[in-house]
């Protein structure tokens, strides 16, 4: 049964499950989640969390083992074709065709689609000129950038006026001029009522961009909510990041954790860029304190709590939560 | 933002086809574009064979007279099968490995059998063409090459058969072969296939070398090139022609099985 509700989504995934052959986890585990046509949904997560995969079942790239996925009420499963006029997908790698100019393969892209010959030609040079490539339009993609192909690729996903479009990391690696201009871009058609489904492990594009943002890791949606909500979520209102002169033991953090509102304790590792870093016991105290309420009340007994011990504060910085801080403490510090 | 999105439309009708027509012009667009490489890729090979076996060779009387009537149906087998073979195999190779092109066309609205099926019609398509370049290039070397037209309709049905071989040969390596193999597709496919599809000898005559007639039996392009000698010069003993036919469409049907299976494994998870 679909629910009525469903009718107006652009994007819908229930209770979506993928298990690959010999694997002895599901790589997704039941997600479910959906997104209006004009929203832009972030998918976080760390490397191997599932998004990758999630993407590729709803672009039917991947066979789902259960669930359904649904593109403008479309079921991926059992109409792909359908599904297929209705999305574009912008990945991470580029997968232009290089025996041809980036002009040509805007154009036999819209022609795959079935955009009519003359229409085909106007828009490749209309998006051309929006994404700045039109004195490039003759030459082909092996001579392009990273980000110039980026660009290509998201004019080029636009040739067919897609209604969901999926973007895999889109401005990683990008300069900071190509990365305000991609979001722009992005922007623009979110506003024109195009649904964006975007992976990102950068929590500053997924707090500008997205209008909500889910975290997965372990192939679940661990969290989904605005990314004011899901900051807001955290235990405290601010956190406040000290620095002593010294190392310290545990008792330091302990008695840290001890003062008025602070909720929780964390110890920041620096890692040395290069080499080998100092480890952990030789390098300086440095915590960061989640807090309720005002975290400049916190600095005062802080700093009384170092002397103490015998230590010096060296740095003070207050702040309030970030969505990094979020996407750490669902997905917690290890690397995968 | 949250507007309710209407919902999707049908498909128009044709949509499917439109794709399919739209890659093969794209296949074909670009192969027009690089027509010099493409020539010499496919001819230059059978060139070389067809001057030294047959210029060189009969020049120097080191052949029989008559050799290059049994050499010429041969080359125009192996051009069939090699070309066919090379416009899917190196290209599913890179695309599916690292430059990733497929995906757009894997994206496009139309089923997945589609895509795998323009992939042959463009291999058969490029076969056919360079075995027509094949006639005037022989016609120039050798003088003349036996023709009658009583044997076309087998002609056509040996071109056709061996682009088909071909093409069956190509998608299964094009799927099966990592990327960091493709120069073991050579030595270890190309060359053993070059050599025992009867395309230098005829078949019937290897009862001197049963071992090796036994190999050659093995390989589908002996069909082919049997086929054509009996098509063209049906006075050289030959495998009969309803055989080849037989044991040719066997060899595509299972070829092809095979090779879209491989490419529905790559293309989708």
């Amino acid at each position: 049964m679909v629910p009525v509700e469903s009718e107006g989504l652009a994007v819908e995934v229930v209770d979506l499950v993928k298990r690959y052959p010999k694997a002895p986890v599901n790589a997704v585990d039941g997600v479910s989640f959906a997104a209006h046509a004009g929203e832009v949904f972030g998918l976080l997560g760390p490397n191997g969390a599932g998004k990758t995969t999630t993407i590729g079942m709803l672009t039917t790239r991947v066979r789902p083992t259960a669930g359904v996925a649904r593109i403008g009420g479309v079921d991926v499963i059992r109409e792909p074709v359908r599904a297929r006029a209705q999305l574009a997908v912008v990945p991470q790698q580029s997968n232009l065709d290089r025996s041809i100019s980036i002009r040509d393969n805007l154009i036999f892209h819209a022609a795959y689609h079935g955009v009519p010959a003359r229409e085909r030609v106007e828009r490749a040079d209309e998006l051309l000129d929006q994404f700045g490539l039109l004195d490039r339009a003759k030459d082909k993609p092996d001579f392009f950038s990273g980000g110039q192909s980026q660009r290509v690729m998201i004019a080029r996903a636009l040739m067919h006026a897609p209604r969901v479009l999926f973007l895999d990391e889109p401005t990683t690696g990008l300069d900071p001029a190509a990365r305000l201009f991609v979001w722009d871009r992005l922007r623009e058609l979110r506003d024109s009522d195009v649904t964006l489904i975007l992976t990102t492990h950068d929590m500053d594009e997924a707090a500008l961009l997205a209008d909500r943002v889910g975290v997965m890791d372990h192939g679940r949606l661990l969290a989904l909510d605005t990314p004011e909500a899901l900051i807001d979520s955290l235990e405290g209102e601010g956190t406040l990041e000290l620095t002593a002169d010294r190392p310290a033991d545990g008792a330091v953090v302990d008695a840290l954790g001890a003062l008025e509102r602070v909720e929780r304790v964390e110890t920041v590792h620096l890692a040395e860029n290069g080499g080998p870093g100092p480890s952990p016991e030789s390098q300086p105290l440095r915590v960061r304190l989640y807090l309720t309420g005002d975290a400049a009340l916190t600095v005062a007994p802080a700093a009384a709590v170092l002397h103490e011990h015998g230590l010096a504060l060296q740095d003070v910085k207050l702040g309030t939560p970030t969505l990094e801080d979020v996407f750490i403490h669902l997905t917690g510090r290890s690397l995968r | 933002m949250s507007a309710v999105a209407a919902p999707a439309p049908a498909l128009e009708p044709g949509t499917q086809w439109r794709a399919f027509w739209a890659v093969l012009y794209r296949d074909l667009y670009v192969t027009w574009r690089e027509f010099p490489a493409f020539l010499a890729q496919v001819i230059l090979q059978p060139l070389f064979l067809l001057f030294v076996f047959g210029k060189v060779l009969g020049t120097l009387n080191l052949t029989q007279p008559g050799y290059t009537n049994i050499l010429f149906p041969g080359l125009l087998s192996l051009t069939a099968v090699i070309t066919a073979m090379q416009a899917l195999a190196f290209p599913l190779v890179a695309e599916f490995g690292w430059t990733k092109e497929i995906e757009d066309r894997l994206l496009a609205p139309m089923p997945t059998s589609f895509v795998v099926g323009e992939k042959v019609l463009f291999a058969v398509v490029r076969s056919l063409i360079a075995t027509l370049i094949m006639i005037p290039v022989g016609i120039l070397i050798l003088g003349s090459i036996p023709w009658r037209w009583a044997g076309f309709p087998l002609f056509v049905a040996g071109l056709l058969l061996g682009a088909l071989v071909g093409a069956g040969f190509g998608l299964l390596m094009g799927t099966l072969v990592q990327p960091q193999r493709i120069t073991l597709l050579f030595s270890l496919v190309f060359t053993p296939l070059l050599f025992t599809g009867c395309c230098q000898y005829p078949w019937p005559q290897l009862e001197q070398i049963r071992w090796f007639q036994i190999v050659t039996a093995c390989n589908p392009m002996t069909y082919v090139s049997e086929l054509l000698r009996g098509a063209m010069v049906p006075y050289v003993p030959h495998i009969r022609p309803w055989v080849c036919i037989v044991v040719l469409i066997f060899a595509v049907t299972a070829l092809l099985a095979v090779g879209r299976k491989g490419f529905y494994r790559r293309a989708i998870d």
